[in-house]
């Protein structure tokens, strides 16, 4: 039995309904990466004892454990609690989270990074601690790390398909329901690696312009 | 405080690293309208002296008065860091790498603190910007990013971003001393304007020349102490102490 690609056309609907919910989940929870990370960064760095410590429990729980089992935990978890969220949230709070921790890491290092003097120029002209931060040294710190962050949101984009586990329709799980039908899983697995190949190129032209914006101002 | 015309006053200010004690019992007074300079060797603690001013490098001993105001005054925490940041507004520093903002243009650098602290709205940033980038002949840079200036043109951006906070006093911690030889002089052009319209200031400097052209006062700073104090004429043509002779015969002669 060879490939027969021509079973494909009639599933075309439910895989790209799959390409726009990976779309979207990969944008959200590449937000909540990024601004959760900038906190997350913050707080590790500068935030008092008592709230860094229960902090870098959370931390550990996320860079030391599966991510399969975070979704799991965030999904079936937490419904036992009483928070019933649903399976794209739920989605979208796992990866975000996730990688929040790894962008955080990043940005950590590119903040002790930033040059002392910016600091003390920024104080010196009257602005708080805060302030300084916030205005410039984490900007800084930002503009340093999107290259690097630019990967682990491509790393994002791939490890976006194991939210199919939870029962989001994004691409992998799209392509496995109409595996489900016609038993061709080479055809459609191929269909849906050149989907994320696609996906893919579109975020590096957007990864590559953003870098291009910040290379301007250098 | 009383009311002597002492604008800022130091009263036996020390400061040590652990063991090491960098600056050893100094006083200083510098009234408004005054520029004072100081000179001495590396490691002599001018730099310390002058960033304890606006307690970058808090004391460990000693009172540091401005127009009236303790600057470091005991508070518990949040207090003090309100009033200190106060106490920055009125005092522009100048530093040997510029620490311009390279996130920033040359106009937002200027306008950042002022819009923050001031809450002015954003003609009257422009309109400041503008005013103050005329000043130090830094208009037509404008909406570059520090990164395509020159050295002298991001020393006098830094400058400008100083002076659009008001202050009553500027303090220069080497102003010059990172900038190529040809450079140097549009700075000082800069510093000497200021001294015309009779800001007050303190500089920590390596340039002879500058300071005897400039400043009413030199002190010569050597391991934590002021080894002497006075008049330009008298302690660059006249100095009294041996020390202060054999740093000027060094540095005359490496400047000249």
């Amino acid at each position: 039995m060879g490939l027969d690609f021509t079973v494909v056309p009639a599933w075309i609907d439910t895989i790209l309904l799959g390409v726009v919910w990976t779309i979207a989940i990969t944008v959200a929870a590449a937000v909540l990466s990024f601004v959760g990370g900038i906190l997350f960064a913050v707080i590790a760095l500068y935030a008092p004892w008592l709230v860094r410590q229960p902090f870098r429990l959370f931390t550990w729980l996320f860079m030391g454990t599966p991510l399969l089992l975070q979704l799991f935990l965030i999904y079936f978890g937490l419904i036992q609690i009483g928070i019933d969220l649903p399976a794209f949230v739920a989605g979208v709070i796992g990866l975000g989270l996730h990688f929040a921790v790894y962008n955080s890491e990043l940005i950590q290092t590119a903040i002790i990074a930033v040059d002392r003097g910016q600091m003390e120029a920024a104080r010196t002209l009257g602005l708080s601690h805060s302030q300084a931060l916030r205005k410039v040294v984490v900007p800084q710190a930002v503009r340093d790390v999107i290259p690097p962050i630019g990967n682990n949101m491509i790393a994002l984009l791939k490890d976006s398909a194991l939210v199919s586990v939870i029962g989001v329709t994004e691409l992998t799980l799209s392509a496995q329901l109409a595996i489900g039908r016609t038993y061709r899983p080479f055809e459609f697995y191929l269909v849906a690696a050149v989907c994320y190949y696609i996906i893919n190129l579109g975020m590096e032209a957007v990864l590559r312009r953003i870098e291009r914006r910040i290379a301007l101002s250098r | 405080m009383s009311d002597t015309q002492n604008f800022v006053e130091i009263r036996n200010a020390r400061k040590s690293y652990g063991y090491i004690e960098v600056l050893k019992d100094i006083s200083l007074n510098v009234e408004r309208g005054q520029i004072v300079a100081i000179i001495g060797p590396s490691g002599s603690g001018k730099s310390t002296l002058l960033r304890a001013i606006n307690d970058l490098d808090p004391l460990t001993g000693g009172e540091v008065w401005l127009d009236g105001v303790q600057v470091n005054k005991t508070l518990p925490h949040r207090q003090y860091e309100k009033h200190i940041n106060q106490m920055r507004e009125h005092v522009g520093m100048v530093f040997q790498h510029f620490n311009l903002f390279p996130h920033l243009t040359v106009r937002e650098n200027v306008t950042m603190a002022p819009r923050l602290l001031k809450g002015i709205s954003k003609e009257e940033a422009d309109q400041l910007a503008e005013e103050q980038l005329r000043h130090v002949g830094l208009l037509d840079r404008i909406d570059y990013y520090p990164s395509r200036l020159s050295g002298g043109q991001k020393q006098r951006c830094a400058i400008a971003r100083a002076l659009a906070m008001k202050p009553k006093l500027m303090l220069f911690d080497e102003a010059t001393s990172a900038l190529d030889p040809e450079l140097v002089e549009e700075v000082n052009l800069v510093m000497k304007k200021l001294a015309e319209e009779h800001m007050t200031m303190i500089i920590v400097t390596h340039e002879m020349d500058f300071a005897a052209s400039v400043c009413d006062r030199v002190l010569f700073m050597d391991q934590g102490y002021v080894v002497e104090e006075g008049p330009p004429e008298v302690v660059f043509k006249n100095p009294k102490e041996e020390r202060t002779r054999a740093f000027l015969r060094k540095h005359l002669g490496a400047n000249k």
